[in-house]
């Protein structure tokens, strides 16, 4: 295989240079224009989801509701989550980088579907306005679970149109999904066995498993609470008939498993970063990759422990408890073989291994405080108080933005062609991850306490916790805002990258900063493992990442 | 394989279509039938409804979405979906027949 080296001050053909008209960007089948289609979408939804969490919080810095009523509160942090899940954890790594990288890793020209592929990001696009569309024409109050009976009987809010938004958004994701399974069976370079392939890959094909397999069934629960609502036919309202606990049975088939698929990209992420700056091959390679699998499948079995106060049988949560703690295993594998990938590793601290040793921290939390919410008899405890928003957030919003954030990083070279500032970039992530722990920990405490979530109203004595949360929130907004103005400062100006800054193993890197639009111009042939970075030389790996790097060993 | 250059695609004829789908109509007569039987809405009926469904389903799945005619990996994936749905379905009803149930007024 060759890299096509540009000589001095010419401009190479490259797949951003490829037609710069709107035209060209809007109909495009180039799955690495489709990534920066996403990456600006998602961008725009982080916003305004942001911008609602900052209302949440603000709101909470007194104990009394005195920035809005009780019903804009419900519609603001209902909206939040629903623009937060639906429009940038789920998609976000997988629409983004997944889209992007998928097939340069497996050395393909495009995904196996290029056309579904774009179809993919229409579908996003219009559930996600019809759902914007359905906040400023009065918003939903629902919380982003929609619960019956409240949701399809009660509720006098946009319940309907947002519904409908997440149903097209789901389907957005199945289209990727499915796009994704094909191409990994299909189009991988010939020597690309399915035992060296990268475990951002691997990762990738558990997620696309659980979109294919799940998603299905929470859109059509979704539409059900929508024919309940519009028909009155009696489905999950008891005094129609139906049953609200088996809406939470469909609800939450696919809403757990849609964790994973938040999660499991993320940790691609983090073994490819890892890999790279502790300059080894993963510790367990098979393990890593299938406890990817493992997650997936095993996943699919614990839904029932959001159930345990719902009136469900005892015998049904005794099981799902069992099941619930069995999740615990493939994850710590994870974190265990990361760990022993660092060990006597050359470990250089750039941006994305700042954002990776985040992402294990959080992990790690937000994985721990999972087993007092699996549990029956502490659950009934801290259900649904602020114990389960910290959990959650650890886990979902932690893991999934370290994840995206440290993947941004470290194939931003790729994407752009440009090095982004490491200084800065570094400060950043330290902001997010102390602004992150400021924001969520003190909620921990204050669900112990009893905190309720949902509630805008609360007990004096739990104000100096709740001014912290807001305070921590002002952090993180500042180290969100920071990559989004140093991004597209390195764009003009950024140092120009090269094939392979971080001299990392893996196709990706084997092809031209920005890729060309073909991606590679010779068929690649893979004939060594993965992460062989022991057989490469450090000196030429030292050699290419000059500049600010702080390297501990 | 009917056609020797194309390995993708299978042409099925189109008595196998009509047959089928003049099974999958005997199997709606079943079912019909089956509900009509003395012991109305009893757990037998349930049983054979469900029965007839998945036949039904396998019809579908094997014939019209001409999984019969795919390769293994195509057939690992089908069964994976009924794998799933099986899991869903044990889970579900598990909760069912064991849940201490509330009396609903109008609806005991």
């Amino acid at each position: 295989m060759s890299v096509a080296v540009a000589k001095p001050g010419e401009i190479k053909h490259n797949y951003l240079n490829a037609g710069d008209t709107v035209r060209s960007w809007l109909l495009t089948t180039d799955h690495k224009r489709i990534a920066v289609l996403y990456l600006v979408s998602v961008t725009l939804f982080f916003a305004v989801g942001g911008l609602l969490a900052l209302l949440i919080r603000l709101e909470l810095l007194t104990p009394q509701g005195d920035l809005m009523t009780s019903e804009n509160y419900n519609r603001v942090f209902t909206m939040h989550g629903v623009v937060m899940i639906f429009l940038f954890l789920i998609p976000a790594i997988p629409a983004v980088l997944g889209n992007f990288l998928v097939p340069l890793m497996v050395g393909a020209r495009d995904l196996a579907f290029p056309r579904l592929n774009l179809a993919s990001w229409y579908v996003y696009m219009a559930g996600g306005l019809i759902a914007t569309w359905a906040m400023v024409n009065g918003g939903v109050d629902t919380g982003w679970t929609f619960y019956p009976p409240y949701s399809s009987s009660y509720s006098t809010s946009q319940v309907t149109l947002t519904i409908i938004g997440a149903f097209l958004v789901g389907f957005s994701s199945i289209f990727t999904g499915i796009n994704f399974i094909v191409t990994i069976h299909k189009m991988r370079a010939p020597g690309l066995t399915w035992f060296r392939l990268p475990l951002f890959i691997w990762a990738h094909y558990a997620t696309s498993v659980i979109i294919v397999l799940g998603t299905p069934v929470v859109a059509i629960t979704l539409l059900l609470v929508a024919v309940e609502r519009v028909f009155r036919l009696g489905i999950f309202d008891p005094a129609l008939g139906g049953d609200p606990i088996l809406f939470q049975h469909l609800f939450w088939f696919y809403s757990h498993p849609a964790v994973y698929i938040m999660i499991l990209p993320a940790m691609g992420v983090i073994s490819e970063v890892i890999a790279c700056f502790s300059r080894k091959r993963v510790f367990g390679y098979h393990f890593v990759a299938f406890s990817s699998v493992a997650i997936a499948v095993v996943g699919f079995l614990v839904w029932g422990h959001h159930m345990f106060t719902t009136g469900q049988s005892v015998y049904a949560g005794m099981v799902f408890s069992l099941l619930s703690f069995l999740v615990a295993v493939p994850s710590a594998v994870k974190v265990f073989n990361w760990t022993a990938t660092m060990y006597k590793g050359t470990i250089e601290f750039r941006a994305p291994m700042l954002y990776v040793m985040g992402f294990l921290g959080l992990f790690v939390i937000g994985g721990l405080t999972g087993l007092f919410l699996a549990s029956l008899a502490t659950d009934i405890h801290l259900q649904d108080t602020y114990f389960v928003v910290a959990h959650f957030h650890y886990i979902m919003v932690g893991g999934t933005i370290f994840g995206y954030l440290a993947g941004l990083h470290f194939w931003w070279p790729k994407m752009t062609g440009r090095m982004y500032p490491e200084g800065i970039a570094k400060l950043a992530a330290l902001i997010i991850f102390a602004g992150f722990n400021l924001t969520f920990f003190p909620q921990f405490v204050l669900g112990y306490l009893g905190m309720p979530r949902r509630y805008h109203w609360y007990p004096e004595e739990w104000q100096m916790l709740h001014v912290m949360s807001s305070a921590g929130t002002a952090l993180l907004g500042i180290g969100y805002i920071l990559p989004i103005f140093y991004l597209l400062w390195s764009l003009r100006n950024g140092a120009l990258a090269g094939p392979n800054p971080w001299g990392a193993t893996g196709l990706e890197w084997k092809t031209d900063s920005p890729p060309i639009t073909h991606n590679f111009e010779e068929t690649p042939i893979v004939t060594e493992e993965p992460y062989a970075y022991e057989n490469h030389h450090q000196q030429e790996e030292v050699a290419s990442g000059t500049g600010a790097s702080t390297t501990k060993g | 394989m009917n056609n020797g250059h194309d390995t993708h695609t299978h042409i099925v004829p189109i008595k196998v279509y009509l047959l089928v789908y003049v099974a999958l109509l005997v199997l709606l007569v079943a079912t019909v039938g089956a509900a009509y039987l003395p012991g109305h809405h009893t757990l037998l009926n349930n049983v054979i409804a469900l029965t007839i469904a998945v036949m039904k389903a396998v019809l579908v799945v094997l014939y019209f979405m001409h999984v019969r005619y795919s390769t293994r990996l195509t057939w690992l994936w089908a069964s994976a979906g009924f794998f799933w749905l099986v899991i869903m379905f044990i889970l579900t009803l598990g909760d069912y027949f064991t849940r201490h149930w509330v009396p609903v007024q109008g609806w005991e």
